[in-house]
């Protein structure tokens, strides 16, 4: 599972080798430890107006008001930026983006290894002014090709606020943070919607899970186990779900994260009501399901059996569908409860080959637009996250010419590790994601391939 | 039935002494492996650690202080002086957990059950987990007794001419390996060639034999296929079920089976390897607390373990059958909780053979042996086939010594309470293991 590649064009003669032959150069990310800072350097926060001055203040404020960032409203020349934050909200005209845009290039060059650039802005919609409209709909096509260009594991993402969502809304709040901080490592190129100012801010940026009690299903290993590692790191009590095959392995997840293994095969009729029974028998609560488990049963369609389509969307949708609605009628998830799921850049590029696949992480695409709605009453919510390349098992067994390929179509160049797409996992399950409704997260590292 | 009987649901011993609830809490086994299969290279601390380490990850034990963990293997290293707690000490439980090996024989499991119980009931303990494990794979084997001897004279000697002088009383036979025997002691005889004899003096047919073989492995490859052992087995190296288990056997199938025991015998031999069970390897563990222990930690008790009674026969002199110790002692320990085998809704009756189950039956079924061996007026009683092994037995799961009493324990407690929250009542479960050296273990357990 290790990228070869990445050691060796980060190292010794094989570096400066591979930059006289000019082969892409894959910056190792920085990512999530304990204690770190937020960021590794000042922060450059730039735009026009209130929102920007509420964005300068939350990253500069003392403890209780915001992050205590080393933060410049103007550029300061030779300054090595950790990150830059684009506050577009205010912007009414597409020819007025450039003034911001452009001061914002003045830093790139100098930008910290890791950096973030972050833009806010608002949704362009049908009833906004067309000029309106054509400035916060630039933002999009902006912010992509700007990630597109960033370098030494530097990532670009945007958050789009909806409607009259504040920007000091909780779920801007906790998006700001989440793109800044080493938790969004492979996570480039995104707009992130916040559809309302639902959700609330943790006591405890290091604990945002504290008290909460989340279900990971497939949790016996590679993603799932970093799902339930990540959970638990941010303070959840996790009850860990896979099949009683994968029994061993649960039990060894299950005790590291100090939680409990349930065995279980999800798509068995009463699936939900065992996890919700031995989450409220042994936790008191159920808060958080992630559905994680799933299968791959890879052929073209035109050699696709029966069994191969079934079992992938049983696995994969039908069963989440199951779970869901067992959960929804309980009447014992309604304490700001999170539903994420995982989709797959397969679901939304395609790819072939995986017509099952694709056709279950459309469907949960589909589902959480349309189960987040009926979650909303209760402060809930639900989120899909769709991984690009990620180096774990599976993707292990691609043939290595293949692999190798299939790990530099992305902005960053490389793949991204299990503990990439539990980082946002653990952000859409976290209180401050409750203004996020039925929306995909991609982490992909900004893949070449769909949105 | 049972919940109508006007007799008392925590055990007239129980209830003489004053004595509080032991709680079956839950239980975690490996899937049990033929001998030199799947567990080949795995020690006795090995499958033990794994058993426990299942267990913790279940019911969210991690660092947890417990009471006390007793648990036993009877083919031992002598390496493993301390299995059990160095067991614990490999597992994910507190380091702070005290520990002690016990060992009766097959009946190791089922005791370590009893006296960890009766300390709870004592008020010695809060909570502790009973086990057993055994290994016929990586069992022990020791030099010659000879070569053992001469070995430590070496050790001891002093001088150069007192070493040559040990080490010259070495002769080739004493290096062959003496390899460990289930062989009793006292007789010589195997067990099987034992039961053989208890099978004759019974007058068990093949064909009854096979019968409870057959039904074995059906009900445990029903409860297997239902997904009871979902949450009573974590999976071990890669095995995931019984490995001794044939769904697909049949009367054919075992009735093509060449007897195995009791050929030199004047009847005609009837214990093949089918209805006999296998040399397997294993390790279970069996969750146990006090009412108040279980409801702190959100745990819910599935049985309360009532009474024990453990038993021994007079095989040397060939009194009774080596395995038939707990034909004795169920009818003083029913006697003492004022119980017929009527007021169990489910036996258990370890299938050592399938011939064990029957000849003890048998025994209970006889006026002559009610009349003349138990002090009774008639015939002890009978047993309600339908209740008896009703997720199959040792002889479609194996039986890795130590290790059947925590699976019949955990199993059936798990049983007691699926049964009461569908029907209601309290229903109760009889235990019976027998054991070499002529002994035998009994318990009652009722619904929690």
């Amino acid at each position: 599972m290790t990228d070869t590649y990445l050691t060796l064009v980060n190292s010794g003669v094989t570096k400066k080798l591979a930059q006289q032959l000019g082969l892409p150069q894959p910056a190792p990310l920085r990512r999530f430890r304990a204690g770190q800072p937020l960021l590794d350097g000042p922060a450059l926060v730039l735009g026009p107006g209130a929102d920007a001055d509420a964005v300068a203040a939350l990253l500069s404020g003392g403890p209780g008001t915001g992050w205590d960032l080393d933060v410049h409203r103007h550029a300061v020349p030779e300054t090595r930026y950790a990150a830059v934050v684009l506050v577009l909200t205010e912007v009414v005209h597409p020819t007025a983006l450039g003034e911001h845009v452009l001061a914002a290039a003045a830093v790139l060059k100098k930008l910290a290894r890791g950096g973030r650039v972050v833009t806010v802005s608002r949704e362009a919609t049908a009833d906004d002014a067309p000029a309106v409209a054509a400035a916060r709909q630039g933002v999009d096509g902006l912010l992509r090709s700007l990630a597109k260009e960033l370098r030494g594991g530097a990532t670009g993402n945007g958050i789009v606020l909806g409607g009259d969502v504040p920007v000091d809304a909780p779920s801007v709040v906790g998006a700001l943070r989440f793109f800044l901080s080493a938790r969004s490592a492979f996570v480039d190129g995104q707009l992130l919607a916040v559809d309302s100012s639902a959700g609330s801010l943790p006591e405890d940026w290091d604990r945002p899970l504290a008290g909460r009690v989340a279900v990971v299903t497939g949790a016996a290993r590679g993603i799932g186990a970093s799902i339930a590692d990540t959970l638990a790191r941010d303070g959840a009590t996790v009850v860990a779900v896979d099949v009683p095959a994968a029994g061993e392995q649960l039990a060894a997840v299950a005790n590291r994260v100090r939680g409990t293994a349930l065995q279980l095969d999800v798509t068995a009729d009463d699936a939900g009501a065992r996890i919700l029974e031995h989450a409220l028998q042994r936790h008191g609560r159920l808060d958080i399901v992630v559905h994680n488990a799933g299968i791959t049963r890879d052929k073209l369609l035109a050699n696709m059996t029966p069994d191969k389509w079934d079992s992938v969307l049983a696995v994969n949708i039908a069963s989440q569908l199951k779970i869901n609605e067992a959960l929804l009628t309980s009447g014992d998830f309604t304490d700001a409860p999170r539903i994420v799921s995982l989709a797959s850049t397969s679901g939304i590029a395609g790819n072939r080959g995986q017509t099952n696949y694709a056709a279950s992480k459309g469907g949960v695409i589909g589902m959480v637009r349309a189960t987040a709605p009926l979650l909303t009453a209760f402060g809930g919510t639900a989120n899909a996250v769709a991984p690009g390349f990620i180096e774990t098992d599976m993707t292990a067994r691609i043939p290595a010419l293949t692999r190798q390929v299939a790990r530099r179509l992305n902005s960053l160049q490389q793949g991204g590790l299990p503990v990439d797409v539990a980082e946002t996992v653990a952000f859409l399950a976290s209180p401050a994601a409750g203004g996020v409704v039925g929306r995909v997260l991609r982490v992909c590292g900004q893949n070449m391939v769909g949105q | 039935m049972a919940a109508s009987t006007p007799k008392s649901h925590t055990g007239a011993a129980a209830a003489a002494t004053g004595a509080r609830r032991a709680l079956v809490l839950g239980g975690n086994r490996i899937p049990f492996a033929r001998a030199g299969g799947a567990y080949a290279h795995a020690s006795n601390q090995d499958m033990l650690t794994a058993a426990l380490d299942g267990l913790v990850a279940r019911y969210g034990l991690q660092g947890e202080r417990i009471g006390e963990v007793a648990a036993g293997a009877v083919l031992k290293h002598s390496r493993d002086f301390n299995l059990t707690r160095e067991s614990v000490l490999g597992s994910a439980l507190s380091p702070e957990t005290p520990a002690y090996d016990l060992q009766q024989a097959c009946a190791t499991g089922l005791e370590t059950v009893i006296s960890l119980t009766n300390k709870i009931r004592l008020g010695q303990l809060e909570s502790a987990i009973a086990g057993g494990v055994d290994s016929t794979s990586d069992a022990p084997i020791a030099v010659s007794d000879r070569l053992r001897r001469v070995l430590l004279d070496l050790s001891h000697a002093k001088t150069t001419g007192q070493k040559l002088a040990a080490a010259a009383r070495i002769r080739p036979k004493d290096l062959a390996p003496a390899a460990p025997r289930t062989d009793e002691p006292r007789t010589g005889l195997s067990m099987g060639e034992h039961q053989a004899l208890t099978t004759a003096q019974w007058g068990i047919t093949r064909e009854a034999q096979d019968e409870v073989a057959l039904l074995s492995h059906q009900r445990l490859a029903a409860a297997w296929d239902a997904g009871f052992f979902d949450d009573l087995v974590t999976p071990f190296r890669g095995l995931v079920r019984d490995a001794n288990l044939r769904a697909d056997t049949s009367m054919e199938k075992l009735a093509k089976l060449k007897p195995a025991f009791g050929l030199s015998l004047d009847t005609p031999a009837t214990m093949t390897a089918g209805n006999s069970t296998p040399l397997t390897d294993g390790a279970s563990t069996v969750l146990l607390g006090s009412d108040e222990w279980a409801a702190a930690h959100d745990l819910t008790p599935l049985a309360v373990v009532v009474d024990a009674e453990a038993g021994a026969v007079d095989f040397v002199h060939g009194v009774d059958g080596l395995l038939m110790a707990p034909a004795f002692a169920v009818p003083r320990l029913l006697a003492r909780n004022g119980l017929t085998l009527d007021d169990f809704e489910y036996v258990e009756i370890h299938e050592a053979f399938a011939s064990t189950v029957l000849t003890t039956l048998a025994a209970w079924e006889s006026e002559e042996f009610g009349r003349e061996r138990l002090g009774l007026s008639g015939a002890f009683g009978k047993v309600d086939r339908a209740r008896l092994n009703v997720h199959g037995s040792s002889l479609a799961a194996g039986h890795p010594f130590a290790a059947t009493g925590g699976r019949i324990v955990a199993t059936i407690s798990k049983e007691l309470h699926r049964r009461k929250a569908a029907e209601g009542g309290t229903p109760r479960a009889l235990v019976s293991v027998c054991a070499a050296g002529g002994l035998g273990l009994t318990a009652i357990l009722e619904a929690a």
